[in-house]
């Protein structure tokens, strides 16, 4: 699913030039959920961006859904982006489509499908994620939770093998937070549907297959915590 | 119907109308889109409107003739400033094997007294003989009789009312008279003309009472010649063999040609042209200006959204493609209001100025190119913004 291996970044250029990540060593299986956490600037949304084919990999070895991705063409990698579903911080919705439109977006990058097999798949995504009700919505009429879950309906609808999310609870309240993250785990189990989040979050850590800490640009494995007893 | 499978997939493989909602979700700049739009589209219209119109207003009156071919002498430069030439000359074309008939007219500005309020202005004065056909229509034949009495004239009802309440008189019954040059003339009758561009009213006169009211027109001269073929004959030949058999003192030209000469002198000439194709471009430029902001502004607002879109896997040329379906349907949409504006004030200035001025397919197709041309420009220079969505910037 996802391989990185001795995976270094830089930014800037001569002497602005700034390592962000240093020997980074990560797998993902299939359908395995991993949490990323670590101190805000240590590199973790530079990770994501180098697995999601946002980025050129400068060096180092990064193979994501069977295609390497040194030396990738600009091309190339717009296609990989097609079959990995992102989930950002912001719920970075289109302002002018409504909720099921916005969900269309993502279905309308699969090939050979009519308008209206897309457009139903839409509309049962919505349901999947409890927005039956709310499909004619614009994004300004949607709470931050329901547009959080209009993301993942939208990043689900393209089929994707690997999910990547960057903090997508950042702007929620503790509610809400706990349920997007818990729709997001369970959908993405039903697609068998791989999943890499980074969440500054200690409250949805138990959530993982697996935890990954990140400090200073490296990895280090950490236990899984138990989850919160119910009060 | 073997289209219709075809239509059907394509249909089928529609997307979400990105470039419409982009457009429609913000009313407000919609609307200040198209009111600029429209507005250069109205000023090209009426720009445009004005210079062909004044360019076939110069020859209301050519186009009238009864002819085939033309003589005119070659100091002649237009319909205002017509030079005399030997009648002689027209008289020698009916040498020519395939000369049918001809008229000899004269054609010059005379000083017209409104019979009303007394001011006078200039009007065109046609003498002819009566007898000869002058015009196409066949009605001026019986109207004509009554020039062979002295001092008559025909005048043209479509002359512009400071002419006096010409028509109006007569048709009361009312005997009208008038002075030109001194002279007195009666109303013997209307003619329904057209003012053109050199003349703002029309009298016609028989030669000789021409020769009474221009005393200084030098006998046996005359200003047009008329020259009507047999059926069959071909004018190129003709125009060939009078050009080498008639003297330098004359031109031959097709009735064509005549109404060419007169276009040109007012395309040429003058600075018409350039004026109302000065004031189309103003038109086109503002509407480059607004559409290009309204489109610039539009991207940049959005830019965090098409880079989403290019996170998600969707193609630059696609995202390109939404930013050019909105410059199309700016143009679209812009046009419409245009074009049913123009048609309005086209006959606004019809009725006003009594200049032949309509709504052709050539200049609705051009004002259209150039709305096209003025949107996808803009748009084309509004893409370049989307350059700067990154992707990668957006975590
Ligand atoms: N585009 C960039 N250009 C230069 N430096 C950057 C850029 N993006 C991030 N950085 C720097 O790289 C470091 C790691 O950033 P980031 O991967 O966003 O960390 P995290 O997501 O863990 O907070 C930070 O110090 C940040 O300032
Ligand atoms: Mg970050």
């Amino acid at each position: 699913m996802v391989e990185v291996e001795g995976l270094c970044h830089w930014y800037g250029s001569s002497e602005m030039r700034r390592q962000v990540l240093q020997q980074v060593n990560l797998t993902i299986q299939p359908g395995e959920v991993v949490l990323l956490t670590g101190p805000s600037g240590c590199g973790k949304t530079t990770l994501l961006t180098l697995v999601g084919a946002l980025r050129q990999v400068q060096q180092g070895h990064v193979r994501v859904l069977g295609q390497d991705l040194n030396g990738s063409s600009r091309r190339q990698r717009q296609q990989l982006r097609q079959r990995i579903g992102m989930i950002f911080q912001g719920h970075n919705l289109l302002r002018c489509l409504s909720a099921e439109q916005n969900v269309q977006m993502g279905s309308d990058l699969l090939p050979n499908l009519g308008y209206r097999a897309r457009r139903d798949q839409a509309r049962e995504w919505l349901r999947a994620v409890g927005l039956g009700d709310h499909l004619d919505k614009l994004p300004h009429g949607l709470s931050g939770g329901q547009k959080q879950r209009v993301a993942i309906a939208r990043a689900l609808a393209a089929h994707p093998r690997l999910l990547l999310a960057d903090e997508p609870t950042a702007a929620l309240d503790k509610q809400s937070g706990r349920e997007v993250v818990d729709l997001l785990k369970r959908l993405a189990r039903e697609q068998h549907c791989a999943v890499l989040m980074v969440t500054h979050d200690p409250r949805i850590l138990d959530v993982a297959d697996r935890l990954v800490q990140m400090e200073d640009g490296r990895l280090i494995a950490a236990p899984v915590p138990e989850p919160e007893p119910a009060l | 119907m073997s289209g219709l499978p075809g239509l059907a997939a394509i249909w089928s493989r529609r997307k979400i109308p990105l470039s419409w909602l982009l457009l429609t979700r913000q009313p407000a700049r919609l609307a200040v889109a198209l009111a600029g739009i429209s507005f250069a589209g109205i000023l090209m219209f009426m720009q445009f409107g004005f210079r062909d119109g004044l360019f076939d207003a110069s020859i209301t009156v050519h186009k009238l003739f009864d002819t085939d071919l033309v003589l005119i002498s070659p100091r002649s430069s237009s319909s205002v400033s017509m030079a005399g030439f030997p009648r002689r000359r027209l008289v020698q074309t009916l040498a020519d094997p395939d000369v049918a008939g001809i008229t000899p007219v004269h054609w010059n500005l005379v000083l017209w007294r409104n019979p009303k309020d007394l001011s006078t202005r200039s009007i065109l004065a046609l003498g002819f003989e009566p007898g000869d056909p002058l015009f196409t229509d066949p009605g001026l034949a019986a109207k004509a009789k009554v020039l062979n009495q002295r001092g008559r004239v025909l005048f043209d009802e479509l002359s512009r009312p400071e002419f006096g309440p010409v028509a109006e008189w007569f048709r009361e019954g009312r005997t009208v008279e008038s002075e030109i040059g001194g002279k007195r003339v009666r109303v013997g009758g209307l003619v329904a003309l057209g003012v053109s561009f050199g003349a703002d009213g029309n009298i016609l006169t028989s030669s000789e009472t021409y020769q009474q009211l221009l005393p200084n027109t030098p006998p046996g001269s005359i200003e047009v010649g008329l020259i009507r073929l047999r059926p069959g004959s071909d004018p190129a030949v003709v125009i060939k063999r009078l050009k080498d058999s008639l003297p330098k003192d004359v031109n031959v030209l097709t009735k064509q040609g005549f109404m060419d000469f007169e276009k040109d002198y007012w395309r040429n000439s003058t600075a018409i042209g350039f004026i109302f194709t000065l004031g189309a471009a103003m038109g086109f430029i503002v509407g480059c200006v607004i559409v290009y902001q309204i489109l610039y502004s539009d991207v940049s607002d959005h830019l965090p959204e098409y880079a989403t879109l290019m996170a998600m896997g969707y193609r630059l040329p696609t995202l390109l493609g939404v930013v050019a379906r909105e410059g199309l349907l700016l143009a679209l949409l812009g046009y419409l209001p245009a074009y049913a504006a123009g048609q309005g004030l086209y006959s606004l200035v019809r009725s006003a100025t009594r200049l032949p001025v309509y709504m052709d397919t050539p200049r609705a197709v051009l004002v259209f190119s150039l709305i096209l041309v003025m949107c996808m420009g803009s748009a084309g220079m509004a893409m370049r913004r989307l350059g700067d969505a990154d992707p990668a910037e957006i975590f």
